[in-house]
């Protein structure tokens, strides 16, 4: 499955499934966060079959930037089982993702 | 957009870089503040630059960016926020980013140390574009941190998009809102648990959601995070190379003397050597 689009119910539904989910919180004014999204795009290709990568624009879900306390844009948040377990901050490099991820697939 | 070579600060070392790049039919951005708010442009007399004694350091730098514009060199202002990786480099300037095939970095030296807290509580209350994260604070109390001189601009927007701003700044600065609190403060601490909770300004705590810290320019390491450094200064091989491939440094961020002659041919070394780099790409 390429690139997911989250709402909140496709969130829910995601993350409660269990397995790895990686999920980026962006909005389109915010220009770290588009640059980020060739990134975040290429995860999803590399991981495909193993984890959702998916993006959450905090626009559209603000609900969602609160829940999670989002305060800061972009916010990359893994989930696994569920939960939480993970978060990067930031502008960073690929690598920085694939290292938590890969100890989560 | 797409440049061969990326330049961050507008000096004499970044329009040295620039127009040695130009020179070898190179793409090239600038990004930097205004010309008219560089440091050197506030020197009154500059004695030692060769064949052009007793200029003002205004004067000079507006001959230099003549200079560049003339040869094709183009221009974006404004405070390089992020950068990354990517395809080259990737660097956002407000809401808008750029790439390159190679960078310079010439961002003049870093003035300022950053303020106890600053470093745990970004990403938790602390953040450095106004434009990507004002609208996580709408409704919510800001402190905006003003060090740089578009800071009053940005405190402006993030009341206009329904923050709470407070602003703190050693003086009052031109330009700021009359109707945004304005505390006369120099030394800043950022408190909180998980997320900042207060600001505390020469030993007064002022309870907030976030603070905005707005420097004139991020610090080379902030950027590129494993970019080596001798004593505070970017570690460069005489190629004016970093130990980043693809990334070379010009001025007064690579250290001393911090002269304009020096600066000039730094920046010259470091545009050819920018141009090579992306020659060897090709090949």
């Amino acid at each position: 499955m390429a690139l997911m689009h989250f709402n909140t119910a496709s969130f829910d539904e995601a993350v409660s499934a269990g397995g790895a989910v990686v999920v980026d919180f962006w909005a389109s004014w915010c220009g770290p966060c588009r640059m980020l999204g060739p990134v975040i795009e290429q995860l999803a290709a590399d991981y495909e079959g193993k984890a959702l990568v998916g993006k959450v624009n905090v626009d559209d879900e603000q609900a969602l930037a609160m829940r999670f306390g989002v305060a800061s844009i972009p916010t990359v948040i893994f989930f696994k089982d569920g939960q939480e377990v993970a978060r990067k901050v930031g502008v960073m490099p690929m690598g920085e993702f694939t290292k938590v991820l890969d100890t989560l697939v | 957009m797409k440049y061969d070579v990326i330049v961050l600060g507008g000096g004499p070392a970044g329009l040295a870089a620039a127009i040695a790049a130009r020179g070898r039919n190179k793409t090239v951005l600038v990004i930097s503040n205004r010309w008219q708010d560089s440091p050197l442009a506030r020197a009154e007399r500059i004695d030692n630059y060769l064949g052009l004694p007793g200029s003002t350091g205004y004067a000079l730098l507006e001959q230099f960016q003549r200079h560049a514009v003339s040869v094709g060199v183009e221009f974006v202002v404004g405070r390089a926020i992020s950068l990354m990786q990517w395809e080259g480099f990737a660097l956002t300037v407000g809401s808008d980013f750029y790439q390159g095939g190679a960078l310079v970095m010439a961002p003049g030296v870093a003035r300022a140390a950053k303020f106890p807290g600053e470093q745990a509580f970004l990403g938790r209350g602390v953040s450095y574009c106004a434009t990507c994260d004002g609208m996580l604070y709408r409704g919510k109390r800001v402190v905006v941190v003003g060090r740089a001189n578009d800071a009053p601009e940005e405190a402006r927007y993030l009341k206009s998009i329904g923050c709470d701003v407070t602003y703190t700044a050693p003086s009052r600065p031109d330009g700021l809102d009359e109707d945004i609190p304005f505390i006369r403060a120099g030394r800043v601490e950022i408190r909180g648990e998980q997320t900042v909770s207060s600001v505390v300004l020469d030993g007064e705590a002022l309870a907030c959601d976030g603070a905005f810290i707005l420097r004139s320019s991020l610090a080379p390491t902030d950027l590129l995070p494993e970019l080596a450094l001798d004593d505070g200064y970017i570690r460069v091989d005489r190629a004016m190379a970093t130990s980043i491939p693809g990334v070379f440094a010009a001025g007064d961020c690579t250290g001393k003397p911090l002269q304009v002659a020096k600066a000039v041919g730094e920046g010259h070394v470091a545009g050819l050597s920018a141009c090579e780099y992306l020659d060897q790409q090709q090949k």
